[in-house]
């Protein structure tokens, strides 16, 4: 009797690289549904829109570097990538936005830097940044919340009409700043924080309907911590690094520098922190190392923001930590089991 | 002005004892570029470069006279890690001096060893025993393989075997099963 | 005691333990043939001492030590030598080995045994009756027993010495089994232990899964001052680095011995030889094997040595369907047989025929995420995915500087991939070529020194030839001549 030879270990854990990326993608819903809420169908088509590019264009890259269909695209990898950039979208971003955000992102970002596992930037965040400084008044142009006096919400029908350029009605009514762009405006105006923020644009706490966005993103980030498909140290890293130089700031001058948690709270920095920042494949990968990881980031985010020419800076941010995170890794390599203290 | 020139005299004069000092202190004998490489080169002193010995052949390649291509038992490993170490680039091994083929030693057919000691002389590495007239054996453990045992030999008793693996040789193989080709 | 210290990493695993640990152990039935390696144990291979046609005693000496670090092989039972040839062995090779083939002869006639009062002799005349009785450790690592009684050059006294009953591998019960039934004799093995090396104090370390175990060693340990340390249910705590830092809270160093922090550690099964070797003269001739998996009786035998895989699983009903794979050891960390007609050796310590409801079956391999999952469960605090594409790459020097070789090969890594990559083998790979161009370079330099060697004799001949050339006849300048076009002076004439 002959029997089959294969190496040890002989049972595994039941898991894949599918099975996380489509955590991922339900950590995602809570956040998605707020901003669908909040802003209307917009984000429901681009997430479509984006999903269906990327899934052709992730097919098509594997054809051509004759990689198995089935196991690659089936990973859902793709599918992250396209809602992580479509999420960060306007809602009523015209579709050759986002095609062309897609396509950076999957065919340069992803495949032609080696496709899932080589390559150096995170993918979603390249697309987005490629759209950010080559379409910089499109990218801005943001709806007005739900529940903040907008004269008319749009239907599925508008919205699409919209999106592909066929709008029926002026659009200019409906749109208005970001808080984070508020904020930023009003600051050059010589305005002090206190007087920004009696604007109704700003909510409770960082943001009409931006902060539901925020906490539908923190609760799905956290249960990916809980369930470890995702490192904690990346966002636990990255807020703290944020909170610490947003405090000193904000201690030495809270007339010119927004409060730590309305930087917490904000634009970008709790969705990036659990979803952007945690992209395995670009962030550093040894335990310290992510925490470091982490905090460069944070701390990016915030001079990006006060010091930059950007509202919000985390996908700038992100980019850049990846450029570091090889080298982080090399000299934060954890004490081997058996070796002196050093 | 005077200062000046008595500050950097005393300087050079310092310096100079200092590299007098180092030279004579720290002198390296013989030339370790040559050890280096011949630490890399498997020793086969097969002579298949053009080389007698693989010393000779590591005192060509410094003196400019060989290629690091010519050695076809360190193969391409062993080219690799003469370019790494003379900063140059690899490349394939020079055909014209044989080719990269996996370890053999020599083995003597006993029963038509006329025990003519030719070979005896012709081992590098004296893996060879015998006396004249009486038959001759190859020492497995010594033999390099070199195959300059085979020439000599009048009555071509001398065969090369390929070393068989063993359950104290064999090695786990680098893992195939990987989906992704490129 | 209570208190255990956790070690980074690890995995739970399914446990299946029950399967074959609900049966006491069976005792082998003895076969019509026995084919024993000389190769048992780390190690030179024993020296045959006997030839074909000999006849044999139960327990008398076929393959003799060879070396220090060595042990004796026995004749399992009395018959007649066929062969002593290269035969197949449990190895993941699939290669044959040289092994000593005993035709039984159903007398099971012992040969006269002597037991030793340890007390009285000198240790090392203990030792060398324990590698003459060919006591090693049947953990599954199978290092010498006698070399880890030495403590010369490294400590005083030991600190702790550990009796591993951690038995943290999936499936396998045979430690937990030898520790029900036999722990007055595991404890009198541990005695012999504590007479040679002196420790401060005594912990055997079990698994909390196994409360009959723990029960049994308490009862066994009372009075004797021995502690039984139950230590949480999680692989692999059954290493002896990851058991000593539970119980101890100290790490074995990097390249280092555990000698060198005052621990040793032993299974709890090579306690038990030991004290049948030093106390019954009976040298280590049979083991107890876990037979699990897809057969009809799952249970643990007490197998004569050199008992083939096939009869075992005979005995224990046979297969039952759909047996794909058989694994020697643990699923963990166990490597699949190219066949069953392979003998029990000291190291087989469980027997797993596995189907596709067993095993995990090849999944298709992804590209590293880099997610970590790795680093999180590795017990040794290694970067496996650095180890991985360093290993991938060939690139073994980085890989060695990322400590390669503290590696224990536990199979964690692999465990929770998500990409399915074949992490362990890639280590295993990665060490082998380590090793063989290591014997290679150590091969060159021996060649270097012999044709240098060679080439100062060839030309001290020369001289002394030419010295007494000259000394006969003087040779005058006009007998020198230049052969014309070659430029070589030769002496005429």
């Amino acid at each position: 009797m002959r029997f089959r030879t294969v190496t040890s270990p002989h049972v595994l854990l039941e898991t894949s690289v599918g099975l996380i990326m489509r955590r991922v993608l339900y950590a995602m819903l809570p956040g998605i549904v707020a901003l669908i809420w909040f802003f209307g169908w917009g984000i429901g088509v681009n997430l479509v829109l984006a999903t269906v590019v990327a899934l052709l264009a992730e097919a098509a890259m594997l054809v051509m570097r004759s990689k198995p269909l089935a196991s690659h695209l089936g990973d859902t990898s793709a599918v992250v990538t396209a809602w992580l950039l479509a999420v960060a979208l306007p809602p009523l971003a015209p579709w050759w936005l986002t095609v062309i955000g897609v396509l950076s992102a999957i065919v340069v970002a992803k495949h032609l830097y080696g496709g899932l596992g080589y390559n150096p930037f995170n993918p979603a965040m390249v697309g987005y940044v490629v759209l950010l400084i080559s379409f910089p008044r499109e990218m801005s142009t943001w709806l007005i919340p739900h529940g903040l006096g907008q004269p008319h919400t749009l239907t599925l029908l508008e919205t699409l009409q919209a999106i592909f350029g066929t709008a029926p009605i002026s659009l200019d009514a409906l749109t208005g700043a970001t808080p984070l762009d508020v904020l930023r405006t009003q600051l050059g105006l010589g305005l002090s924080v206190t007087e920004i923020r009696n604007s109704p644009v700003f909510g409770i706490v960082a943001g009409h309907g931006w902060e539901w966005a925020t906490l539908g993103f923190l609760a799905g980030g956290l249960w990916l911590v809980y369930i470890r498909a995702a490192a904690w140290q990346i966002p636990v890293g990255m807020l703290s690094g944020l909170a610490v130089i947003a405090t000193g700031f904000y201690l030495v001058d809270p007339q010119h520098y927004a409060p730590p948690w309305l930087h917490l709270w904000s634009g970008a920095a709790v969705y990036g922190a659990f979803f952007i920042a945690t992209d395995p494949v670009t962030a550093s990968a040894t335990p310290r190392g992510r925490l470091i990881y982490g905090a460069g980031i944070g701390m990016l985010v915030y001079i990006i923001r006060g010091f930059g020419g950007y509202p919000d800076g985390v996908a700038f941010a992100v980019l850049l930590m990846n450029i570091a995170a090889p080298t982080i890794d090399l000299y934060t390599q954890p004490r081997v089991f058996g070796a002196r203290q050093r | 002005m005077i200062v000046a020139i008595f500050t950097l005299s005393a300087l050079a004069g310092a310096s100079g004892l200092l590299l007098g000092f180092a030279a004579v202190r720290f002198k390296v004998e013989g030339d370790p570029v040559v050890e280096k490489i011949e630490a890399m080169l498997p020793q086969s002193q097969c002579g298949q470069c053009g080389y007698v010995g693989c010393r000779s052949y590591a005192e060509a390649i410094v003196a400019g006279e060989a290629d690091i291509n010519q050695c076809p038992p360190g193969g391409n490993n062993g080219i690799i890690a003469l370019a790494e170490l003379l900063g140059r680039d690899p490349k394939p091994l020079n055909a014209e001096y044989g080719a990269e083929q996996p370890k053999r030693v020599a083995v003597i057919d006993e029963q038509s060893c006329i025990g003519c000691t030719l070979c005896i002389q012709a081992c590098p590495v004296d893996a060879i025993l015998g006396a004249a007239k009486h038959m001759h054996t190859v020492i497995a453990r010594e033999c390099t393989g070199c195959e300059l045992c085979l020439a000599p030999c009048p009555v071509d008793c001398i065969q090369m075997e390929p070393v068989a693996a063993t359950i104290t040789t064999w090695k786990w193989t680098y893992p195939v099963a990987e989906i992704e080709a490129a | 005691m209570s208190a255990w210290f956790p070690f980074h990493g690890g995995v739970k695993t399914v446990r299946h333990k029950t399967e074959s640990s609900q049966r006491p152990i069976q005792p082998g039935l003895l076969p019509s043939r026995l084919v024993v390696p000389l190769h048992q144990h780390v190690g030179a291979t024993a020296k045959p001492m006997v030839q074909p046609g000999d006849r044999v005693l139960k327990g008398q000496m076929i393959g003799q030590a060879d070396g220090y670090v060595s042990a004796a092989v026995h004749a399992p039972t009395s018959g007649r030598i066929m062969a002593v040839d290269q035969q197949p062995v449990p190895h993941p090779s699939g290669l044959p080995d040289w092994c000593v083939t005993l035709e039984t002869d159903g007398e099971d006639h012992w040969i006269e045994r002597k037991p030793l009062d340890y007390r009285r002799l000198h240790p090392s005349d203990l030792r060398n009756a324990i590698r003459n009785a060919g006591v090693v450790g049947l953990g599954g690592a199978v290092f010498p027993s006698a070399v880890k009684m030495n403590l010369s050059g490294h400590c005083e006294r030991l600190d702790h010495l550990i009796l591993n009953g951690a038995e943290c591998e999936p499936w396998m019960s045979c430690d937990d089994l030898i520790m029900r039934e036999r722990a007055a004799e595991i404890v009198a093995g541990i005695h012999i232990m504590v007479h040679v090396l002196n420790p401060h104090q005594v912990l055997i370390g079990i698994e909390d899964d196994k409360p009959e175990a723990i029960a049994a060693m308490n009862a066994a340990c009372a009075g004797t001052g021995y502690q039984v340390c139950p230590v949480p249910t999680r692989y692999p705590s059954g290493g002896a680095k990851q058991l000593t830092k539970l119980l101890t809270n100290k790490e074995a160093p990097v390249n280092g011995r555990s000698t060198d922090i005052g621990v040793q550690c032993f299974n709890v099964a090579t306690a038990y030889t030991l004290h049948r070797a030093v106390n019954h003269g009976e040298p280590v001739i049979s083991r107890i094997v876990t037979v699990t998996g897809q057969v009809a009786h799952p249970q643990n035998i007490d197998a004569l040595l050199g008992t083939a895989f096939a009869d075992l699983i005979a005995q224990c009903g046979g297969y039952s369907d759909g047996v794909e794979r058989l694994i020697m050891g643990g699923p963990m960390m166990g490597f699949a047989l190219h066949r069953d007609d392979v003998p029990v050796t000291k190291a087989t310590n469980c027997i797993l025929a596995a189907s596709a409801r067993e095993l995990t079956l090849e999944q298709p391999v992804m590209p590293c995420i880099r997610c970590g999952d790795c680093v999180d469960v590795c017990p040794a605090d290694l970067l496996p995915q650095q180890l991985y594409w360093y290993a991938r790459a060939k690139e073994f020097d980085k890989a060695r500087d990322h400590h390669l070789f503290s590696c224990i090969e536990c199979g964690c890594c692999s465990y929770v991939c998500p990409s399915h990559i074949p992490l362990v083998q890639y280590y295993r790979y990665a060490k082998n070529e380590i090793w063989a161009r290591e014997k290679e370079k150590q091969q060159a330099e021996l060649a270097r020194q012999r044709h240098r060697a060679r080439m100062e004799r060839l030309e001290r001949e020369k001289q002394e030839r030419e010295a007494k050339l000259r000394q006969k006849a003087p040779p005058s300048r006009a007998e020198l001549v230049v052969v014309p076009g070659t430029g070589i002076s030769e002496r005429n004439g």
